[in-house]
Formats: C-alpha cells, sequence, structure tokens
C-alpha cells in the first residue's frame, strides 16, 4: 500500500519571525490538512477530550442509575447500552489513542529534535481514519444503541438486534488509526533520532512510546480480522463463532483478548512514559535506573502477548492453559515493579516540587500500585473464579485504566500544556483540580473493590438492598470526580486566554523539546542538536529574569544552524 | 508507506536530512505495514489451524471440491506478476519509464487473469451450493468408483467397522438431554463419530459428508476473500502507478513507490502460496 508523498508545503519557512505554530497559518483548511505533528496533536486533543467528555458523561448516567435499587432514572435496556456506550467510548475512542495520538504528536518528534514524524502525510491520514471511524461508532447511538458491552463477546453480539455492525466497524477503522500511528513512531523513532542519542540515550517517554507503537502495530491487525469476522457472521453467517454452524465462540474470546490485553499495555505504557519524565523532572535528579526502566518497557510489550488467556479462566479452558496464563500474568508485575521502584528511587533524596504534574504523577505510583496488585489477586486461578465478573474486576481495571493511564495522561497535560500552547495555567486552580479528582476517584471505586469482593456481579442493573450504600457511595464519588474534571477544564480554558506567557524551560527539564520557545515555531527549532543527556537536569538553573529555566551553558548541546550540512 | 517527493522539484522532504535517510523511512514503514498485513491474514490462519486440528475430516473431504486445476494455475499467474513487478522495479531504478509502464500494465493484467480464474472458481461454487456456513446447501457429493480408495475420507467411512462406530458415538451428547451440545461435533469423537453411514448404490457410492463441512466453505471464502480484496487495492495501486509513470513521475530516478508497491505486491502472492497450498492440497 504505497501512500502518499511527506512533502511538507514550504510555507513555514516564510513565515514572519517570531511566528509559532498557532499562528504561523489562518484558517479552518490551515488546521484541518495541516501535515505539521503540532497541530495534527492539538485537533487529536480536541477530539479525544470530546470524546473523554462523552463517556464520562455516560458513566455519570450509569452512576445516577445504580443510586437505588430498580429503575432511578432508566430501564434496564437502556442502562445496558449505556454502560456499553461508556465502555466503547472509553476504550476504543479515547483511552487507546489517547496519549499517543495526542501528546505523543506533538512531543515526539520535538524531543527527537526534530522537525516532524517521518511520515507527516500518514499521521494526518490516521487523524482522518480515527475521524472517520468514530463516526461509524458514534452511529451506533441514533441506529439504536449497542447492548453487548464494549468486549462484544459472541454468541450474544451475534444474536442481539442492536447495532453492533455498525460500532464494531467503527473499532475496525479506529484500529487502522491507531496502527499508523504505531507505525509512524516505530519509523521516527529509528529513523530520526540525533546525532548523540543512541537507543540508550534516549528520553524514556520515547522508550514508551515506541514499546507502545510495537503492541499497537502487532495487535490491532488481530482484533481488525476479529471484528471483520463478527461483521461477516452477522451479515452472511459464516458460522466461525456459531456452534450450531459448527463454530465456536470461545474462539472469538481468544481472538478478542488476543489484541485487547496487549492493548491494556498500548494504555498504560505511554502513562508509565510520562511518568518517568515528570518524576525525573520535578525531583530535581537524573532518572534512577534508566537501563532498567527502558528495558522493563520493551519487556511488558512482549509479555503483553503472552498473558490473554486470564480472561478465560472460567470460560472452559484447560487446567494446564490456566496454569500458564497464570504464571506469565504473575510475570508481569516483574518489570511493572521495577518501574515503580525506580520512580520512587528517583525521588529519594531528590528536591521534589509539588506542582500539578507532580501531583498527578504520584496519585498514579499510589493508585497504579494498588491497581496492579488487586491484578495479581485476579491472576491468581483460585480467587479469579470467585471474584470473576465482579465490581472487583470493574474496580481493579479503573484503578489502572483511570487511577493510571487517566492520571498520568492530566500529568502529560499539565506538563506540556505550557508547551502546546504557550500558557502558564493556575498553580493553585490545578492543585484543587487534582485533590478533587484523587478523592473522588477513590471514593468511586474503592467502595467498589468491597462491593466486589462481597459479591456485586458487574453490569446488572439491578443489586441487593444491602449494597445500596456502597452504590451510593460511589455514585457521589463519581460526582466529586466530574466536579474534579469541571475545575480542570475551567482553568486549562481560561489559562488559553489569560493565562500568563509561558517560557522556553518553566520546569527545568532536559529533554530537547524545552530547547525551542513555547508553543515552538512552525519548524520546530533553528538548530542542530548533539542530544546524548536527556536527564542532565542538574545543569539547568533558574531565571529570575524569564521565569523558566536554562542551561549554564546552552551552546553546548547546540551543533549548528538547522540546514546546514 | 511513504515514498520521497517527486513532484517537481527537489525529491527530499524538508523534514529529512538527505535522501537516504528518506527512503530507508519509507522502507522500513513499508515492512511494519507488511507485518501487520501478515497479522491481519494471522487471525484467518489461527482459525484454519484450530478448525483444521479439532475436525481433519472435514478438510479432507471438503478440500476435493475445490479446482486443483484452477489454483495451480492462478498460482502460476501471481508468480509471474512477483516477477514483473521485480523487473518493474529494476526498470524503475534504471530510469527506462517505457519499460516500467509496460510491465505495471503486464503485471496488472496478470492480476485481472487471477480475479477472472478467481471469478469462474466462485461461480462454480455458487451454482453448486458450496458456500459459507448459512448459505451451504450442496448440490453435488463427492462419488467413490469401485472397491478401490482412489477417495479417502476417514471421517466419512463407507459402511464397514466405521460404519459401526458412527451409530453409537452420536448418542452420547444426546443422552445428556443438552440440545445445544448435540449440534457440536466433539473434537475426539467428531471424525468417525458423527458420520452418517450413506448406502451404496452399485459401482457408485456416494461420500458420506462429514458433520459442518461447511466450516471448510466458510474459512474458504473469508480466506481466498480477504485475499482478493488485497489483488483489488494492488491493481488499483498499480493504475496509480502507471498515471504517475505516464507523467514522467519516474524519469528521475525516484524509484521508491514503485519499490514499495513491489514489496506489498510480493506479500500478496505470497500469502496466495499458502493459501493453494493449506486449501487446495490438503492431504
Amino acid at each position: 500500500m504505497a501512500v502518499s508523498t511527506p512533502v511538507l508545503p514550504l510555507t513555514d519557512r516564510a513565515a514572519p519571525a517570531g511566528a509559532t505554530y498557532l499562528n504561523a497559518e489562518r484558517g479552518l483548511r490551515s488546521w484541518l490538512f495541516t501535515l505539521d505533528h503540532k497541530r495534527i496533536g492539538v485537533m487529536y486533543l480536541v477530539v479525544i477530550l470530546a470524546s473523554f467528555l462523552a463517556g464520562g458523561i455516560f458513566a455519570l448516567l450509569v452512576r445516577t442509575e445504580l443510586l437505588t435499587p430498580g429503575p432511578t432514572i432508566m430501564g434496564p435496556d437502556t442502562y445496558n447500552k449505556m454502560f456499553t456506550l461508556h465502555g466503547t467510548v472509553m476504550i476504543f475512542l479515547f483511552i487507546i489513542p489517547g496519549i499517543p495520538a495526542t501528546l505523543g504528536n506533538f512531543v515526539l518528534p520535538l524531543m527527537l529534535g526534530a522537525k516532524d514524524v517521518a511520515l507527516p502525510r500518514l499521521n494526518l491520514a490516521s487523524f482522518w481514519i480515527w475521524v472517520t471511524g468514530a463516526t461509524v461508532a458514534i452511529s451506533a447511538i441514533v441506529l439504536g444503541g449497542v447492548d453487548t458491552g464494549w468486549t462484544f463477546y459472541t454468541p450474544y453480539s451475534t444474536t442481539t438486534n442492536t447495532a453492533v455492525i455498525p460500532m464494531t466497524l467503527g473499532a475496525f477503522i479506529l484500529g487502522f488509526s491507531s496502527i499508523f500511528t504505531g507505525l509512524n513512531f516505530i519509523v521516527t523513532i529509528h529513523k530520526m533520532r540525533p546525532e548523540g542519542m543512541t537507543w540508550m540515550r534516549m528520553p524514556l517517554f520515547l522508550w514508551g512510546i515506541y514499546a507502545t507503537a510495537i503492541i499497537q502495530v502487532l495487535a490491532t491487525p488481530v482484533l481488525g480480522i476479529t471484528l471483520l469476522l463478527l461483521v461477516a457472521e452477522r451479515v452472511l453467517g459464516v458460522g466461525i463463532f456459531d456452534p450450531a454452524l459448527g463454530g465456536d465462540p470461545v474462539l472469538y474470546q481468544h481472538f478478542f483478548w488476543f489484541y485487547s490485553h496487549p492493548a491494556v499495555y498500548i494504555m498504560i505504557l505511554p502513562a508509565m512514559a510520562i511518568m518517568s519524565e515528570v518524576i525525573a523532572v520535578f525531583s530535581g535528579k537524573r532518572i534512577f535506573g534508566y537501563r532498567f526502566i527502558a528495558a522493563s518497557s520493551i519487556a511488558i510489550a512482549i509479555l503483553s502477548f503472552l498473558v490473554w488467556g486470564h480472561h478465560m479462566f472460567v470460560s472452559g479452558q484447560s487446567s494446564l492453559a490456566n496454569l500458564v496464563f497464570s504464571a506469565l500474568t504473575f510475570a508481569v508485575a516483574i518489570p511493572s515493579a521495577v518501574k515503580v521502584f525506580n520512580w520512587v528511587a528517583t525521588m529519594y533524596k531528590g528536591s521534589v516540587r509539588l506542582l500539578t504534574p507532580m501531583l498527578y504523577a504520584l496519585s498514579f505510583l499510589f493508585l497504579f500500585t494498588i491497581g496492579g496488585l488487586t491484578g495479581l489477586f485476579l491472576g491468581a486461578l483460585a480467587t479469579d473464579v470467585h471474584l470473576t465478573d465482579t465490581y472487583f474486576v470493574v474496580a481493579h481495571f479503573h484503578y489502572v485504566m483511570f487511577g493510571g493511564t487517566v492520571i498520568a495522561f492530566l500529568a502529560g497535560l499539565h506538563y506540556w500544556w505550557p508547551k502546546m500552547f504557550g500558557r502558564m495555567y493556575s498553580e493553585r486552580w490545578g492543585r484543587v483540580g487534582a485533590l478533587l479528582i484523587f478523592v473522588g476517584f477513590n471514593l468511586t471505586f474503592f467502595t467498589q473493590f468491597v462491593m466486589g469482593s462481597h459479591g456485586m456481579p458487574r453490569r446488572y442493573f439491578n443489586y441487593l438492598p444491602r449494597f445500596e450504600g456502597l452504590h451510593q457511595a460511589s455514585t457521589v464519588g463519581s460526582y466529586v470526580l466530574g466536579l474534579g474534571f469541571m475545575v480542570v477544564a475551567a482553568y486549562l480554558l481560561h489559562s488559553l486566554f489569560r493565562g500568563a506567557p509561558a517560557p522556553a524551560n518553566p520546569w527545568g527539564s532536559a529533554t530537547l523539546e524545552w530547547e525551542t520557545s513555547s508553543p515552538p515555531p512552525p519548524h520546530n527549532f533553528d538548530e542542530e542538536f548533539d542530544a546524548s543527556d536527556p536527564y542532565d537536569i542538574e545543569s539547568l538553573e533558574y531565571d529570575p529574569a524569564g521565569g523558566g529555566y536554562r542551561r549554564h551553558d546552552p551552546s553546548a548541546i547546540r551543533l549548528r544552524p538547522a540546514g546546514a550540512p | 508507506m511513504a515514498s520521497p517527493a517527486h513532484t517537481g522539484g527537489p525529491h527530499l522532504a524538508h523534514h529529512f536530512a538527505n535522501l537516504d535517510q528518506q527512503y530507508q523511512s519509507a522502507k522500513l514503514g513499508m515492512w511494519v505495514f507488511l507485518a501487520t498485513e501478515v497479522l491481519f491474514f494471522g487471525g484467518l490462519f489461527c482459525a484454519y489451524v484450530v478448525y483444521r486440528a479439532n475436525h481433519p475430516e472435514v478438510f479432507l473431504y471438503a478440500h476435493q471440491f475445490l479446482d486443483k486445476r484452477l489454483g495451480a494455475l492462478n498460482t502460476a499467474v501471481l508468480i509471474c506478476s512477483s516477477f514483473t513487478i521485480a523487473w518493474a522495479v529494476r526498470a524503475a531504478q534504471l530510469k527506462q519509464v517505457r519499460l516500467l509502464i509496460l510491465l505495471l500494465s503486464l503485471t496488472f493484467l496478470l492480476a485481472s487473469g487471477f480475479l477472472g480464474v478467481k471469478y469462474i472458481e466462485y461461480r462454480q461454487k455458487w451454482e453448486h451450493g458450496l458456500l459459507w456456513a448459512r448459505r451451504y446447501h450442496p448440490e453435488v457429493h463427492l462419488v467413490q468408483e469401485g472397491p478401490g480408495h482412489d477417495v479417502e475420507v476417514p471421517g466419512a467411512a463407507p459402511p464397514g467397522p466405521g460404519a459401526q462406530a458412527a451409530q453409537e458415538a452420536p448418542v452420547t451428547p444426546a443422552a445428556d438431554g443438552d440440545a445445544d451440545r448435540s449440534r457440536i461435533a466433539d473434537a475426539a469423537s467428531g471424525p468417525v463419530g458423527l458420520a452418517e453411514p450413506m448406502p451404496a448404490s452399485g459401482e457408485h457410492r456416494v461420500v458420506a459428508e462429514p458433520h459442518n463441512a461447511q466450516v471448510f466453505f466458510s474459512i474458504y471464502f473469508l480466506m481466498t476473500g480477504l485475499h482478493g480484496i488485497h489483488v483489488l487495492v494492488g491493481m488499483g495501486l498499480m493504475v496509480w502507478l502507471i498515471a504517475l509513470a505516464w507523467r514522467g513521475a519516474f524519469a528521475g530516478g525516484n524509484f521508491t513507490r514503485v519499490d514499495m508497491f513491489g514489496l506489498y505486491w510480493h506479500l500478496v502472492d505470497l500469502i496466495w502460496i499458502y493459501l493453494f497450498l493449506l486449501l487446495y492440497l490438503v492431504h
């Protein structure tokens, strides 16, 4: 599939001096058809945050319905459609593309000191493929909704009369967006690293994004063919997953989780990648155990392909398979713990600054650790039989996906916000938002651990009266969480118009994206760099005049003007 | 995936340091894309392996409805097209634009030939009712001539000792009183257990059809259909390349696009070779 030419229009070179990527060109077309990775990253940010808002509203409706046993604000069929929409929108539209497509797109070429990703047209194509896929998926709402849950398990998904086909086709199309983003990042990291940046001198964010990209490229096609088979099953009746026609519904589960378990790491690896940057910068210290953090990203990527069977411990899998998958699942804890210990060790004897990104990073450490450790309960065969399909599972993956990925996404968003938009947000309100989200999150989901261990099944419309108190606490928590996000949205939007101008390097980071102005010019850099040490944080000093940080010797890492031979 | 610029001006896109970096990026991108293609088909190959391992008798029986001669012809056609596209890449490298157009057109013709043969095969299956599971209503049967066993279908043994087992085996699941189970062939008892013995009629005996033969045709249509779509996409890309060549895009020796398309076409060819072996030549 040969695709088009990555020639950038030369207009940005002719942009007036001092122009930024935000104002160098004007008009809607200059955004919608831009090849600039920064603009594509911002467009992704807009649509992905809109998806997050939609998914969040669905979640609040689900929680509100669960305030009382029996119908509260909707009937059971609507409830089934609502939690399915929450799951599909959050998973396929928000959290899978979330960090790589927004922050990854914006930061990755900057961290490499490059002008763009290797394949800019493919990058724009993947954005439009995302829009197409999202439109097709969302059209399912108009066509009657879907009530299968986000996993589309057969035989229910092949027999329900709801709009399964648009939703699965949408997810199929979104998969290609994810594949092309991952492919682009792999090529960019392989071929466009600057002088001095060997593999072992890359910022850890790039290692995390690289490991993510490998999973995106190798796992997503399998989801593609699985969803295609599901559509063929419904349209033609090919019978691959239909026992009445000689097929096997458990094969669907194998196919689905062969993608969807690695997909969990597509979600968490970029979050870990952000953590490595934020923790080091706000501890004012070189990252501890660089090689181990880098290698553990790759280890997680490899192990992610070997554990899918732990989703089928009660699906009639053989005991031997259960045993092997359980053991491999435990193995994932090793690289995950390696990362956590190294982050904690980085903070040890550092000068920790509790600014908003760091508050989120500390929340991540706390919440991800709970999420990770409760994963071991589910990976252990005996306890899993008791906990399967209970709220314990729901709480576990929300602690990992929300407490991990979303919290780290917020850390990264606050960390790179000044670089992306050239404005500082209100630090005070930032801390208020972080606190609200932390408290609201724990209230929402810790209660669900308790309910789950007491046997409250997930996805149920109704529940026993003895769960009412916990359900109500959880719902109140979700409202606090919603309030926290409204605070964040308010001060971030406010900062766009009224925020103080951001210095080039407001936090004292040593990676290359902070060597250019905030926001960067269209061509990113005027110089080429010797990028041999991304964690030389001690070489920066606070510059009261500019309000940011600068290097003791700025010329040390600058090699030559950009474009010079 | 991508290829260097060549629409007038220098071939080098502004964000690359040199042409080599640009070419190597395109090439790596293409190989990664091919890896995703392999995994895309991998799901279907995996389904093939699962069903063939559980129900080998279905594959032994049903593959005989495929026309080996047409399959072999198509294999030859695609291998020829791989040769012409490889030569086309060479022509692009040597800036032989007229030869390039000729070879691309030849590859296009071979691809059309492949789809033409495929059409004949699909039409035969359609006429005989040999379609995917829900549409599987076979109107033809395998006939075994004389006592010789030139057509051997272990799962569908003619009346004899095997048939005794066939009479008894299916009772087990049905005896549970579980209506759902009774239609699913158990992997262990399937081959012999669920075959219906057919009466012998003179010299010609109709070979009994094993249970769930329709699964083979589902897999056959899914795999060859997905491959056929890839051939169609390839033909579209060839038209695009021919148009570019016509406009002189490859006169400057910028052969990346042809090269990348060549890689794609070789993969399409390679996948067909596996399909031919796995679907047509079952032993």
